[in-house]
């Protein structure tokens, strides 16, 4: 195991925000101007974030939609910028390198989405997709290219003889490997897996999961690992950061957080995940719905719906606390002790 | 409790007839329902499935057609039935429940309209016993503020909202049959709770049969009586869920249990199917899946025919996994 305290983490999150603001309309500011009551709407989708990831660790990011995991994801991978708050790859601030330095970490950083449907150019040949992104890099010769996607997509199960055909001639968990050989092609270090499994069948994912798994030993490759689905989280993952509108609530190794859960809303997740091993269950929902992010609950997102909420909690922001060694969890409840 | 399927379908084939030739979709499937139970048809993507349940229904389209076998609602099959016959029957005792709520729901009428709507096609009532009555749902499905929401526009809900909105839909006119096509697929393991949450409680409190389609075996396990495994069109194991469950005698349903994550050792690679579904436009010669299994032989080259292994199993398989013990006999192959 790494020496956490000596090694500087290869990806450093440190109270990144990102707000997006939806500005008014010409018809929206003169209804201001006259006195209406229309204001800009913000949405905090992500609010003061801070995780440290090591090298070559699987770092799970779980939670429902709208709580801020895939714009997470996306100011990692450099597609969004933050509002506040600094990336950090390998202790350098990305937002700050310039030139050669700037591009090689966007490189280094590489992101895998949901969909591969949507995020493969449908009118381009998988060579193309494969290698248009080494070549302009400069990451391989451009007289090269073709041995260097053969390579490429063995790597990924691929059958380098599909090299000429387009993406809608693959089936769907073909064309996510598509996807991740697109991604591997520049050589990264640090993948950002979006949802990468969420929409393909189950013995499917199965056998990209276990791609992802063998490109880590072989490749020695570091993962944000972000789905709602906590049964991929738990297998593939070392650590999982638990997100509530915005907010980390909790963060613990994998094998603790599904043993002993500690914030009353990673708890009712767990609950919820259905499990091969629970039969004719007696489902009893976690009341409520997940609140707009425009105009989120005071004090600790989670009160309205949380079975523990005291008024403490509708007036104050827990942070994120060390609550033992290596697990952090933002609860009052944890006050007490 | 009384004993007599809600629903029977026998021998179903629906057929869609392409270009490319004739994809048998559902091919000689079989299976019934009785009232209160629930019943979870799995299988993957092109599996068959959703057109089993859009079978049911009578909404198949061009170029497809059911062309054999029987769909006995309460003895009334469903398939020589009047278009006009259907109609009444759709709705009120059989309804569905679609994966896209968005499906169910008219963008540019509001929730009100919609459900009253569905009301009065089938019962000459007053707009305001109907509104009462669409009021009522919509409690019975926990959105708050009924009166309100009533109002409202389908896209001034949320995802886990519309969907509820359209579950009290197929609820309005009490329905014997409901049939639900991965209805909660596309929601959060929270509200997918609540949903299920409703869905059981109304099984249980008034009877109605209830036909789970879904990909996800988990779901299943908690919620469902029977379950039926398709692939490629056809039903290759069906029986009680634990038993299916617990000792899978398929091996596409054994592939498929032990692919699921949660249940293998964190770390360990998953035990994975190879290869992927067939077209349906090219079937393999006999076993579908023999391809893919990696227990098939020189038998499986003719098609299995279906065999009982116990009094409500039900197995398309030439060389289905033996129990001992409690020990796959052939466990380390």
């Amino acid at each position: 195991m790494n020496n956490r305290e000596i090694e500087t983490p290869i990806l450093g999150i440190e109270n990144v925000s990102k707000r997006f603001v939806k500005s008014l309309d010409l018809a929206g500011k003169i209804a201001q101007k006259l006195g209406a009551n229309v204001r800009e709407e913000i949405v905090h989708a992500v609010d003061g974030v801070s995780i440290e990831i090591q090298d070559g660790e699987v770092v799970g990011l779980v939670g429902e939609s709208g709580c801020g995991k895939s714009t997470l994801g996306r100011v990692v991978a450099g597609v969004h910028e933050a509002s506040d708050g600094k990336v950090l790859f390998r202790g350098r601030d990305v937002a700050t390198l310039e030139g050669i330095e700037a591009r090689e970490a966007a490189l280094k950083i590489q992101m895998i989405f949901q969909d591969p449907m949507s995020s493969l150019n449908p009118r381009l040949r998988v060579q193309d997709i494969i290698g248009e992104a080494p070549v302009v890099h400069k990451v391989v010769d451009p007289s090269e290219i073709e041995d260097y996607v053969a390579q490429t997509m063995t790597r990924v199960g691929l059958d380098p003889s599909y090299a000429r055909r387009y993406p809608h001639q693959f089936s769907g968990g073909q064309r996510q490997r598509i996807g991740v050989a697109r991604a591997l092609a520049v050589q990264p270090d640090f993948l950002v897996c979006d949802e990468s499994v969420a929409a393909l069948d189950v013995s499917i994912q199965a056998q990209v999961l276990n791609l992802f798994m063998k490109l880590r030993e072989d490749l020695n490759l570091t993962y944000l690992f972000i789905s709602h689905d906590l049964g991929v989280v738990e297998h593939l993952s070392d650590r999982v950061v638990i997100m509530y509108l915005g907010r980390v609530v909790e963060v613990a190794p994998t094998e603790v957080l599904f043993k002993e859960p500690n914030h009353p809303y990673t708890k009712a997740l767990l609950a919820e995940v259905p499990r091969l091993d629970t039969r004719a269950r007696r489902f009893a929902p976690i009341e409520g719905e997940i609140p707009s992010p425009i105009d989120p609950p005071s004090g600790c997102h989670f009160h309205p719906r949380c079975p523990n909420a005291t008024s403490k909690c509708k007036e104050e922001t827990p942070l994120l606390r060390e609550i033992s060694s290596n697990r952090y969890s933002a609860c009052h409840l944890n006050d007490e002790y | 409790m009384e004993s007599k399927p809600t629903l029977e379908v026998k021998d179903l084939c629906t057929y869609f007839f392409t270009k490319g030739g004739v994809a048998k979709a559902v091919d000689g499937i079989s299976f019934s329902i009785e009232p209160g139970k629930v019943l979870g048809l799995v299988g993957e993507s092109g599996s068959g499935k959703t057109v089993t349940g859009f079978s049911i229904l009578g909404l198949v389209d061009q170029p497809g057609r059911v062309v054999g076998g029987e769909i006995l609602y309460r003895g009334e099959d469903l398939n020589k039935v009047s278009s006009e016959r259907m109609r009444e029957l759709r709705g009120v005792n059989i309804s569905m429940i679609f994966q896209d709520p968005m499906m169910t729901l008219n963008p540019v009428l509001r929730i009100d309209t919609q459900m009253i709507e569905a009301i009065r096609a089938h019962e000459n009532i007053s707009k305001k016993i109907a509104r009462q009555r669409a009021r009522e749902a919509l409690g019975q499905v926990g959105i708050a503020s009924p009166d309100e929401r009533l109002r409202a526009y389908p896209h001034q809900f949320s995802g886990g909202m519309r969907q509820r909105v359209a579950i009290a839909i197929a609820l309005l006119n009490k329905p014997d049959l409901i049939v639900a096509d991965e209805p909660t697929t596309a929601l959060d393991v929270t509200i997918q709770g609540q949903i299920l949450y409703e869905v059981q409680k109304l099984c249980s409190q008034t009877g109605t049969a209830l036909i789970w389609i879904t990909h996800d075996l988990s779901v299943v396990a908690g919620l469902a009586d029977q379950i039926c495994v398709m692939y490629a069109g056809k039903i290759v194991e069906s029986g009680e869920v634990n038993a299916v469950l617990d000792n899978p005698m398929h091996p596409y349903t054994h592939g498929l249990i032990t692919s699921v994550p949660s249940r293998n050792k964190r770390g360990v690679p998953l035990a994975q199917i190879p290869g992927m579904a067939p077209s349906l436009l090219n079937l393999p010669k006999g076993c579908a899946f023999a391809p893919r299994c990696k227990w098939s032989n020189s038998k499986c080259h003719e098609p299995p025919d279906i065999t009982l292994a116990g009094s409500d199993r039900r197995l398309l398989c030439h060389n289905p996994i033996e129990y001992e013990n409690n020990n796959d006999s052939r466990g380390s192959v």
